[in-house]
């Protein structure tokens, strides 16, 4: 069960590691940390289904009876990847403004100060 | 369809596409501002033309680079999709009318530019969503969407640094939303080997009874839940739109959380059909409740709020609620009351935080201690709140009413006493809206200006595009043919496709 969906499994594992570290720090950092393993792990489902058993890579040979594995998914979460990539950039540029207006990136800190103002 | 029209759904999506990045190179104040508008009034021409062109002839598809689907990436303008881009590109322009004032004041000159450039970008997310007929393309415009809109929220730094933090709860909530939704996609995909929607639609009664179908709604409907601010999801919601600039929480308000709406439409009932999500699926069962939280709660909430554009936020939030009832019945009527409200909480919401963008613009706060007397102060800005929240209430006249009363039609077609209840829940909640507007109402009239503070009314630049907001709101309250028609168009269209 466990190694037939490996990569099913890790999935799941990494996308609630993720998802956890995004609800359980208060450090801003951290918080885009899990996030991206959040996305990450999604990335790694999309890979997982275009793979299809024997087949090789998709690139046409001369060949008869070639099993080719499914590359629109890969195609598909580059651009995914391009959106991660894009909104990690964002919640860091995000973080580092923060850092210089509030002086701290601990989300406690700084919930502290906002109910002050 | 001369030869332009035929081009018209990707025009509505490219011209503020490729607009965006000629935008962020311009310099000043008056220049991006100006070219912004023309472009977004562009794109809202040619909506009102493909609307009245489908309204007449049926759904156009366009394939893109001349690729048929379901191979191709195609795109879609039926009812439902030129009713919501003609809404998202109207406001678009109208906030834009309202924009050159009010955001020079806001935002430092330099980044004007790349300001409006994240408007355009935003715009073409919102107005892509609507008309793609490819489910990763769903997500790839709502990307586009979110990452310029967690920049435009970022934006209100410099009159409140709270907005940057507003903006980084956003962007984690929303991206793990959007993530949802890419993972129902991804398995949409994987059980059907297509993301033509249409496609999906016609293979998804075959998938329905398998488990990785059952998780895509499940992801979908979250992923959508989250990105609507539906309750329990819209805790970002009250904090971006607070802190942003007036501009941008106008723009939002009327257009972004619509989408979802949109979306949520689109998936229940284009892809997953109504049988299935209401009849094996307890949708109903699920949506309803929340609904009716939502509208309850957050109407009581927004009565204890001290700063305005929070109190308007909160009653969004109460306004979607409506709107997830209206899709959570799974009647036609009750559709009808959802799109419908789509187009009039948009038109009604932008001008009341045009109108608040006003206040902030001559006072300098939107806090409620600050605004005491703003009656007396500003009398055509303050006048255009009061209308603007009469029809918040639903008071006859004004097109609040009309949403209200086609959803009240909805409730009591059920005939059972879930039906009353909610009828009862929706008159409670249009009291809770009473006070909430009469606190303003009385702040603004019957109590003293705070010594020293500014007076005198908004620009005309200003004053204009919110009066245009509410006349036609008001305009749409007495002449429903249009707006209902089109919504009505839309629910049998959707209700009808198999």
């Amino acid at each position: 069960m466990f190694f037939d969906h490996f990569n099913y499994w890790v999935f799941v594992i990494l996308l609630m590691i993720g998802l956890y570290t995004v609800i359980s720090r208060s450090n801003l950092v951290k918080k885009m940390i899990g996030l991206s393993m959040f996305q990450i792990a999604v990335f790694l489902f999309y890979i997982t289904i275009g793979k299809v058993e024997g087949g090789t890579a998709p690139i046409l040979l001369d060949k008869p009876d070639v099993v080719y594995s499914n590359p629109l998914p890969h195609v598909l979460i580059l651009t995914a990847i391009v959106v991660g990539v894009a909104t990690t950039a964002l919640g860091l540029s995000l973080i580092a403004r923060i850092k210089e207006t509030f002086g701290t990136i601990d989300e406690e800190e700084i919930l502290e100060q906002e109910d002050k103002s | 369809m001369s030869e332009l029209m035929t081009h018209a759904p990707v025009l509505a999506v490219l011209i503020p596409l490729l607009g965006a990045p000629l935008c962020a190179l311009t310099r000043g104040t008056t220049i991006p501002w100006f070219f912004t508008t023309i472009l977004s009034a562009l794109s809202f021409y040619v909506s009102l033309q493909l609307l009245f062109h489908v309204s007449a002839n049926g759904p156009v598809s366009y394939e893109l680079g001349g690729w048929a689907p379901p191979w191709g990436i195609e795109y879609v303008a039926d009812p439902l999709s030129c009713f919501v881009m003609l809404v998202i590109s109207g406001i678009s322009t109208g906030v834009l009318l309202y924009a050159k004032e009010s955001i020079a004041a806001e935002v430092s000159s330099s980044r004007l530019g790349l300001f409006f450039a994240a408007y355009l970008l935003a715009l073409a997310g919102m107005m892509g969503i609507t008309v793609t007929g490819d489910a990763f393309n769903i997500f790839v415009f709502m990307e586009i969407m979110s990452l310029s809109s967690y920049v435009l929220i970022a934006m209100g730094e410099k009159n409140d640094r709270r907005a940057l933090t507003a903006a980084f709860q956003y962007l984690v909530i929303g991206t793990i939303g959007a993530t949802f939704i890419l993972i129902g996609v991804g398995f949409l995909y994987l059980m059907t080997g297509t993301l033509n929607i249409a496609d999906i639609a016609n293979q998804f009664d075959s998938i329905s009874e398998t488990r990785p179908a059952r998780a895509a709604v499940g992801f979908l409907v979250v992923g959508i839940a989250i990105k609507l601010a539906m309750f329990p999801f819209h805790i970002w919601l009250p904090n971006a739109y607070s802190y942003a600039p007036n501009i941008v929480t106008a723009f939002f308000a009327g257009t972004a959380t619509k989408v979802s709406v949109y979306l949520l439409i689109r998936f229940i009932f284009t892809i997953f059909g109504v049988d299935f999500s209401f009849g094996t699926l307890p949708l109903t069962e699920l949506l309803l409740p929340l609904g009716v939280i939502a509208f309850l709660s957050m109407s009581l909430v927004a009565i204890f709020q001290n700063n305005l554009k929070r109190l308007l936020a909160f009653s969004s939030v109460a306004q979607l609620g409506y709107m997830t009832v209206g899709i959570a019945l799974a009647s036609e009527t009750g559709l009808t009351a959802s799109i419908l409200h789509i187009f009039n909480h948009a038109i009604v919401k932008t001008g009341l935080f045009l109108s608040v963008g006003a206040m902030f613009f001559v006072t300098g706060s939107i806090y409620l201690k600050d605004l005491a007397g703003i009656g007396q102060r500003m009398p055509m800005t303050s006048f255009s709140f009061v209308l603007g929240g009469l029809a918040l209430i639903g008071v006859p006249l004004t097109p609040g009413f009309i949403s209200k009363w086609y959803l009240l039609q909805a409730v009591l077609e059920r005939g059972d006493m879930i039906g009353y209840g909610l009828a009862v829940g929706m008159l409670i909640s249009s009291l809770f809206a009473v006070i909430y507007v009469w606190r303003i109402v009385e702040l603004a009239y019957f109590k003293p200006s705070p010594e020293g503070a500014p007076s005198g009314d908004a620009p005309y630049s200003l004053l204009l595009p919110i009066w245009l907001f509410i006349l036609v709101s008001f305009y749409f309250g007495i002449e429903t043919s249009l707006s209902a028609g089109f919504a009505e168009q839309a629910a049998k269209f959707l209700m009808g496709a198999p």
